[in-house]
């Protein structure tokens, strides 16, 4: 039968075999090798060795969206899994409405980021009139703009998952540790959180790279304003690459680094939350 | 018990109620505002369009004009169902071969693709626009290719992991039974693969239509634009967004989705817990 197969492997392999190589690897592989290059377009391209990689640390706003990206990451992650996963909770308890309530929840999910980027704008631009400011006053009013829309576009999309985790786990076992006199505070502690251990995984995963990644939002909401303050790293990424002659070779340089920061984060993040799953 | 079990769940639905209205309020705002002269829409943003405020269909008028927001929304169309269906298409095939037949390509083919799931698209977005752009895919056509090249990696892991629960006995027998390896696809796999395929056409869906930097990058941008394109067109460089035009547009923006969604509720819900899963 593997004989047969592999006869037809025009067919089969080779259309996304080729589409792969043009949208992946060879972008890729000359993304690298362009990082140590001096270039405006491909063909232009100059080897200049590290050059571009020593040039982006005395880059003061790449600095700044580092730290801004990573606070911005961390406390996305924590409130979007916290509250996804208390709505969750709640949501399984057989309430009335709970299809309406979980429908409602996760629609922001498929709203794209730059329609939802002005959405908010307007909102939060409204309530910041009252006080005399905007959004783009200081990069803390950006920053919590961010956290607020990433929020609302997310949770609903972790709490599906953390229904489905919720419900996988066998009534038996909340009722066995209810007859050995558990309270719902142990109950949660020890039998619900170690249960929905891979829903956790999946969700720390998904907010960790969104949060991460994150481009549209920030370009739509504040576009990096005040003057690059509430820039996360893909928009600098992105800005040093088209806003700046010269630099498009340190652009790519940041994005090699970027890019080894998302695997680093996403590795280890797997392997932290897969050692505590349960085996079932 | 059971009493106080009832009046507990009562206050939780009525919380949520509360919180449902919270929820859906920015887009009410957002519609409620397409109906206000541009120049209260940032100096009064939460009142009612009443009497001088109300401008009725107006910035609608305006904002498609100004944008050509049909030729968007076909073209958003047009880009996302035909990469989909290549997507969906292409790659199971891929996914099939990498599973069923074992050598080398087959293994380097499927690390690549696990490989190509955690690379942002910062990476690559400068060489593949410049690519792109070399191989002339800068129309709405020539996206596809780019779309099924960067989405495969998902797509493929996802497809080979359905692929490998499916038991080899029936494939044999349906090549005993005198297909060839394109009828046995076709006719035997393809049908089992189904729920995999809804599930990939839920994620992928979702990716393309809402995507933004992509396209921006890589069509050409003065004859083609999709919808988000559009939006962040409307904001132009340097002069004041006319905030009118803005919220009208995002309406008609949001509202397919919408429709979409109310259509395909079930499906979507489903496809984002069998992704979750599977990813």
């Amino acid at each position: 039968m593997q004989k047969s197969i592999k006869k037809y492997f025009p067919i089969f392999a080779l259309p996304t075999l080729v589409a792969f190589t043009i949208g992946f690897l060879v972008p890729f592989i000359m993304g690298i090798y362009l990082s140590f290059c001096k270039f405006t377009t491909v063909t232009d391209a100059k080897f200049v060795g590290i050059s571009n990689y020593l040039k982006i640390f005395t880059d003061k706003t790449f600095i700044h969206a580092l730290w801004y990206t990573a606070l911005f990451t961390i406390v996305s992650v924590v409130l979007i899994n916290v509250l996804a996963f208390a709505i969750a909770m709640l949501l399984t308890k057989g309430i009335s409405g709970t299809n309406v309530f979980r429908t409602v929840f996760f629609m922001p999910n498929l709203i794209g980021g730059i329609v939802l980027g002005y959405t908010w704008q307007l909102l939060l631009n409204g309530i910041l009139a009252h006080f005399q400011k905007t959004l783009t006053y200081s990069s803390t009013y950006g920053f919590w703009g961010l956290v607020i829309l990433m929020c609302w576009q997310q949770i609903g999309y972790m709490m599906i998952i953390y229904i489905a985790g919720i419900q996988n786990i066998p009534g038996e076992l909340i009722e066995a540790a209810k007859i050995d006199g558990a309270t719902s505070g142990q109950i949660l502690k020890n039998v619900t959180i170690p249960m929905v251990m891979p829903s956790i995984t999946i969700c720390t995963f998904l907010t960790l790279t969104n949060g991460f990644k994150l481009f549209d939002q920030n370009l739509a909401l504040t576009n990096g304003e005040p003057s690059n303050m509430s820039e996360l790293l893909a928009l600098n990424i992105f800005n040093t690459f088209y806003g700046r002659t010269g630099w498009e070779g340190v652009g790519q340089a940041k994005a090699v680094i970027f890019f080894i920061l998302v695997a680093i984060i996403a590795v280890i993040q797997m392997r932290l939350t897969r050692d505590k799953e349960v085996q079932q | 018990m059971g009493v106080r079990k009832a009046k507990h769940g009562w206050i939780l639905t009525i919380l949520f109620a509360l919180i449902s209205i919270a929820w859906v309020f920015p887009i009410v705002l957002v519609a409620i505002n397409s109906f206000k002269k541009k120049v209260y829409i940032s100096r009064q943003p939460f009142s009612i369009p009443v009497d001088k405020m109300f401008v009725k269909f107006e910035n609608y008028v305006r904002g498609i004009e100004r944008i050509h927001f049909f030729d968007a929304f076909k073209n958003s169309l047009f880009i996302t169902v035909f990469s989909v269906v290549a997507i969906i298409l292409c790659t199971s095939m891929c996914a099939w071969y990498i599973s069923r037949v074992n050598s080398k390509f087959s293994k380097g083919m499927y690390c690549l693709c696990l490989f190509s799931m955690i690379v942002p698209f910062q990476m690559v977005m400068f060489t593949l626009s410049k690519l792109a752009n070399m191989l002339h895919l800068y129309s709405p056509v020539g996206i596809i290719p780019v779309y099924l090249g960067f989405g495969a990696g998902l797509a493929v892991f996802m497809f080979c992991g359905f692929v490998k629960g499916i038991p080899l006995e029936i494939e044999e027998a349906a090549m005993i039974d005198g297909c060839n390896p394109l009828q046995t696809f076709f006719k035997v796999v393809l049908p089992i693969l189904k729920p995999t395929c809804i599930t990939v056409t839920i994620l992928q869906t979702m990716w393309i239509w809402n995507d933004y930097l992509l396209p921006y990058l890589v069509l050409d941008i003065k004859r083609w634009k999709t919808i988000p394109i559009a939006i962040q067109y409307l904001k132009g460089g340097y002069g004041s967004v006319d905030m009118g035009a803005m919220m009208a547009m995002l309406v008609l923006a949001i509202i397919p989705i919408i429709v979409f969604y109310m259509a395909c509720q079930k499906y979507i819900i489903e496809g984002v817990v069998a992704g979750a899963v599977k990813g």
